[in-house]
This record gives structure tokens, sequence and C-alpha cells, in this order.
């Protein structure tokens, strides 16, 4: 049958056929995407009480009903996991949309448990000044208020405050959830713009310097518009080479990995289109691209200091670490599953990317002067760092990974929390010059952020430490050696930075007009305490969380 | 007519809308031409459909045509509450955040 005639028997003879024959209903396993669904359900609810909640009782309200959903997600997986999901029982779910399996249900785990303390510092209210007689958090009074105009003054005196922060919160965790566990394309993507589109809007929405955070949601917007297309047509192509956008399936209804590695039972038309290699190598390369964007790996990370600079620090913590688990884990499932049979060819690009990646990143970072491009610049490093686990393309590699991903993203939460408690007269007091200092003036919270500063620098007994030893280690074991050593030279460049910021807090006199550190409410100081514990437990004592990572460490396909 | 035309007008469609984004100064032509991209996208989803002879692509469009309208809706909104702020759309203006 020609390939016409079998599109045409599709679109015409659905009325005709006995029920048989008719289009199944999906079978979908509502129990096993359940901590999905609880997240979505939840963000739902919040918009329900956005719109119908009086204004004085929303703030409490969606605080509490985000931690509710948060925790209950996170005791869905644990369930999940003790049901053996993330090994034995590990599968397929959804007519082959998503998978539930060890690396996702453990990232997802990560994403939730980075979410709830996010939500924290989202709700935090104690750092601004009281204005008006209303506590204020760090978002805008009205989003839609021009910055220093009359109607955005009669919203602040009105007491408005934008806790619709936190169902878009929930939106973008439900679309992380699922851009890890993702296991074919069109899912990929469409959870791919889920959790992008909600962190534009939380880009926008800074109560201080709002024309700053305005241009970050729209660098962020456009250049992520942009990626998001390039990985589309990537899909395209790739949907193109194989007749399908599923990752993997079996011989009679192959997926894109079946296809690629000739195991699949091959149509006359899938026979001519699987003969074009270029499909095939650009479609990989365009999807590639598109996350190693999200990723903020060079030459991709143009985005990466404006975004994080100019995006309120809550918002900025959040987006450095959720999107950071999120995409290195659809990255792995990605390498790893579908794109295995390719690996001589993508294996050097990215060893490529890994390098100028890592270089790049701590270079740059040693001329900023600002604490928040400074830490940008560390988060492109380490995405370096954590290339170089993706590149082992073994078992120790994705456990690796996983591992380097939970200790950088609490201690990268810890880090913005402290950056909001370092103000003066105009908000937060990021440029690097105030923090002199700081040691003197308040040595509790220099202490912290020198703790996340050794941590980042991989400096033994941190979680740093612990993550980066298991990435090089993984990749010098899968022959990678000039990798490793290029990596332990930056890593050495990095560590020079913070030293310096140490050095400047603790050993330079402070200025008389320098910041203040004001007293967060225990939301913040939480936050910052998982930070510090999560930094020193892994650091201390990785081995448990190592074998974690190890047991979750095999996709199913 | 061979379908594979369809494939190179996708590919010029993209490269158009690639490169206006990488030119054009307007935040809102910027935007059209990211969408463009998507459309292109969509077409090649189309043909490759009808070469493969089943029903994802058509079916991928339609997803495609839903994102991009929710887009359309965050990057309205942010490019809008920009102009207010600025009184200009254009990108060039956007460099508060310059070294």
């Amino acid at each position: 049958m020609s390939a016409t005639a079998v599109v045409h028997s599709l679109l015409t003879s659905a009325a005709a056929t006995p029920a048989a024959d008719r289009i199944p209903t999906p079978h979908i396993e509502y129990a096993q995407l359940s901590p999905v669904l609880i997240v979505l359900g939840t963000a739902t609810v919040g918009v329900l009480a956005e719109a119908f909640l009086p204004r004085r009782s929303r703030y409490w309200a969606q605080l509490g009903i985000t931690v509710v959903g948060l925790a209950a997600a996170f005791a869905a997986i644990i369930a999940l996991a003790a049901d053996g999901y993330a090994t034995t029982r590990a599968h397929i779910a959804a007519m082959g949309a998503v998978a539930v399996d060890g690396p996702a249900l453990f990232l997802q785990g990560t994403i939730v448990l980075i979410a709830l303390v996010a939500a924290f510092t989202f709700a935090e209210r104690r750092l601004d000044p009281v204005a008006h007689g209303n506590r204020v958090d760090s978002f805008a009074a009205q989003g839609s208020a021009v910055p220093g105009s009359p109607q955005e003054m009669k919203a602040v005196r009105a007491g408005f405050t934008t806790t619709e922060v936190f169902p878009l919160l929930l939106f973008a965790v439900g679309g992380m959830m699922i851009f890890p566990a993702a296991n074919d394309l069109l899912t990929l993507f469409v959870s791919l713009e889920v959790f992008s589109l909600p962190l534009y809007l939380l880009c926008a929405l800074a109560r201080r310097r709002r024309l700053m955070s305005q241009e970050a949601a729209v660098k962020y917007f456009l250049l992520g518009a942009f990626s998001s297309a390039f990985l589309l047509f990537g899909i395209a192509l790739l949907y193109g080479y194989a007749g399908t956008v599923a990752y993997t399936g079996t011989a009679t209804a192959p997926g894109i990995a079946q296809v690629i590695d000739g195991s699949a039972n091959l149509t006359p038309a899938l026979a001519n289109s699987t003969g074009n290699d270029a499909l095939l190598l650009i479609g990989g390369a365009m999807v590639i691209m598109g996350l190693l964007f999200k990723v903020g790996a060079v030459p991709f990370h143009q985005w990466t200091p404006d975004v994080y600079q100019g995006a309120p620090t809550p918002v900025t913590g959040f987006m450095a670490a959720a999107t950071k688990v999120a995409a290195f884990g659809a990255l792995l499932r990605l390498l790893y599953v579908v794109l295995p049979g390719m690996r001589w060819d993508w294996r050097p690009v990215m060893w490529g990317v890994a390098i100028v990646t890592m270089v790049i990143g701590a270079i740059v970072a040693v001329t900023q002067t600002d604490v928040k491009r400074l830490l940008a610049y560390s988060s492109i490093a380490h995405a370096g760092f954590l290339l170089a686990g993706v590149i082992a393309v073994s078992p120790s590699g994705v456990s690796s990974v996983l591992f380097y991903l939970v200790a950088y993203s609490f201690v990268t939460l810890g880090g913005f929390a402290v950056v909001t408690l370092v103000r003066d007269a105009g908000g937060e007091a990021t440029h690097l010059s105030k923090w002199a200092g700081l040691g003197r003036r308040s040595p509790l919270v220099a202490a912290v952020f020198a703790v996340f500063l050794l941590s980042f620098a991989g400096i033994p007994l941190t979680a740093g430490f612990a993550g980066k030893f298991a990435v090089f280690q993984a990749a010098a074991q899968a022959g990678a050696v000039p990798l490793v050593v290029i990596g332990v030279i930056a890593s050495a460049i990095a560590a020079f930075f913070y030293i310096r910021v140490i050095v400047m807090m603790f050993f330079s006199e402070p200025q008389p007009d320098g910041p203040t550190v004001a007293i967060p409410s225990p939301l913040t100081s939480s936050a910052i305490a998982i930070g510090v514990v999560v930094t020193l437990v892994l650091g201390v004592a990785p081995q448990y969380f190592l074998d974690l990572a190890g047991k979750a460490g095999v996709f199913v396909r | 007519m061979n379908p594979v035309y369809y494939l190179y007008l996708a590919a010029l469609l993209f490269t158009i809308g690639a490169a206006g984004v990488l030119v054009r100064k307007n935040a809102i032509i910027v935007f059209m031409c990211v969408e463009l991209m998507l459309n292109a996208c969509n077409l090649a989803f189309v043909t490759f459909s009808r070469l493969h002879g089943n029903l994802d692509g058509q079916i991928i469009a339609f997803f495609t045509m839903v994102v991009a309208a929710a887009e359309v809706v965050v990057g309205l909104a942010i490019i809008v509450t920009f102009f207010r702020s600025r009184h200009s759309a254009s990108v060039d203006d956007a460099d508060l955040m310059k070294l």
C-alpha cells in the first residue's frame, strides 16, 4: 500500500469499521503518574484560590496549598520508589509517553524538595521594610503596573501582593517533573514549554529593580523561545528519520532507538528515510542544542548571567537549581536511551562543549563584580563539570551526575537565599565591593556563605567535593582523562574567585556605608539551614546517597 | 508533486525565521520570527507524516499550535510590560545589565 493510501485509509475508514478496529482508549497509569498529577492539580487549586479567595487571606492560603501539594507529591514519589518502580518494576507508562524508573523518580524527588525550599524563600516577607503597614515579599505589588507609576503606588498602598507566584511555581515544577521522565520527543517538547513559560513570567516580577527584571524576562523569553524552536525542528527531523517520536518501542512498533540500532522492521518509507543520515545527525544535534541551552552550557550560555542577575533572587535560586536538574535528566535520558548507538558522533562534540563550558565558566567568573552574576558563571562552570559525567556513558556516569545535581542544587538555593539577606536602601546589595568586611559585621551569615562557596569550589568535606570526585571518577573510568585534567584545572581557577570572596568578607575592613544584614523569618532561615545541612552531610558521609543514586541510575527502555 | 519540496520550503522558512531573530531589533518582530520557525516545524511534521504514512506528525502539529498559542500569551504579556515601562520595544535598549 502506498503512503497516500495508508493516510487515506486512516482518515476515512473510522465510520465503516466495526468497534474492534476503532482507536482504543489510551491506558493511563494514574497511580504511577500521581506525583506529577498532584503537583499540577495543586497548581490548579492555587489558580482557583487566586480567583475566589479574598486578597487578605491569599498569601497564607497559597503558601499552605503549595507546601501541602509538594509534600504530598514527595510522599507519592517515595511510595512509588518503595513499591519498586525505581528498580525492578520500572516501566514506561501512559502509552509510552512517560518513563517511571530510577532516574525519573530520583530527579522528581529532588525537584520537589528544591521547590519546597524555594517556596519558603518565595514566601519570605520580613526582608523588605514594611510598606504602608503591609509586609511585602520579593515580588511586585502588581505585575502589570509600570514601575514608578501612580498605578503602582496605589497597588503598594492597597497592599497588593503577587501571590500568583505560587501557582506559577507549581506549574513550572510539574513541567520539570515530566521533563526528565519524558519518553517521547513530543512529551519532551511540551514539558519543556510547560516549565519554561511560568519561569519567564516569574523573572519579570521583581519588586525592586523592576526594569532590570523585565529586561531579564524579555531576554530569557526571546532566547528561550528561539532555542525551543530549534529543539522542535530537531524533533521534526528525527521524526522524519525514524517515523516515530517514541524513544523506545518494539521491533514491530519501533522507537527511535530501535530504528537507529537497526533492530526495527522497516517499512519502505522508513527504509527510504533511514538511508538519509543527515536527518538523524542534524535532528539529533538540534535537539541536544535545545537541551544545552536550558542547561546553560557554552556556547548557549549568554542568557544565564543576565537572567540570573535580573530575576528576583528567590526565583533565580529556584531556576538555577531546578532547571539544571530537569534539563540534565532529560539530556541523560536522550543520550543514554535514544542515542547510545550514535555515541561515536556525539561524544566528541560533547567533549568540546564540556571543556569550553568549564573553562569559560571559570575564567569569566573571575572578572565579575556582582554576586548574582558570579553565581551565574559558577553555575555555567558546574554545567561543564556535570557534562563530564554525562560523557562517561556508563552506570557510574548516571549515578555521579544524579548525586552531583542534588549536591549542587541545595547549595545553590542556600547561596541565593543568603544573597537576599544582604541589603541596603535600594534592596539587595549585590555588588561585591559591598560585601567587603561582611564577616566582621555579621559573622554567621558570612560563615554560612563561605560554606556554600567552599562547596562550589569543591573543597573536601563539602558536598561539592564529593560530587566533583564522583563525576571526574566516572569520566576517568570511561577514558576521558584529558577532560578530567582540564576539569581539575578549571576547578582550581574557580576556587580562586570563591576564595577571593571569602577573603574579602573576612579580612577587609567593613565600609562605613556598607549594607545591613536583614533578620529573616524562619522561612528563609530554614532554606539556608537545609542548604548547610545538605552541604555538610553529603560532604562528610556521601556514601549512603551515592549508593542511592547508584541504585536509581538505570534507565528503563 | 514530490512532497520533499515541502521539506525544502520548511527548511527555508525556518532559516528565514532564525535569521530574522538574529537581525531584527523590535521584540515583537523577533517574536514573530520565532513563530515563523514554529510554523516551519509544523510544515516539516506534516510533510514527514505524509511521507511515512502515519498520523503522528499531524497530531504533533496540533500540539505545536497549542504550545505556540500559549507562548504568544506569555510572550506578549512580557513584551507589553517591557514596552510600557520603557516606551520602546527595541531589544537594543535592553542593556541595563552589560558588564
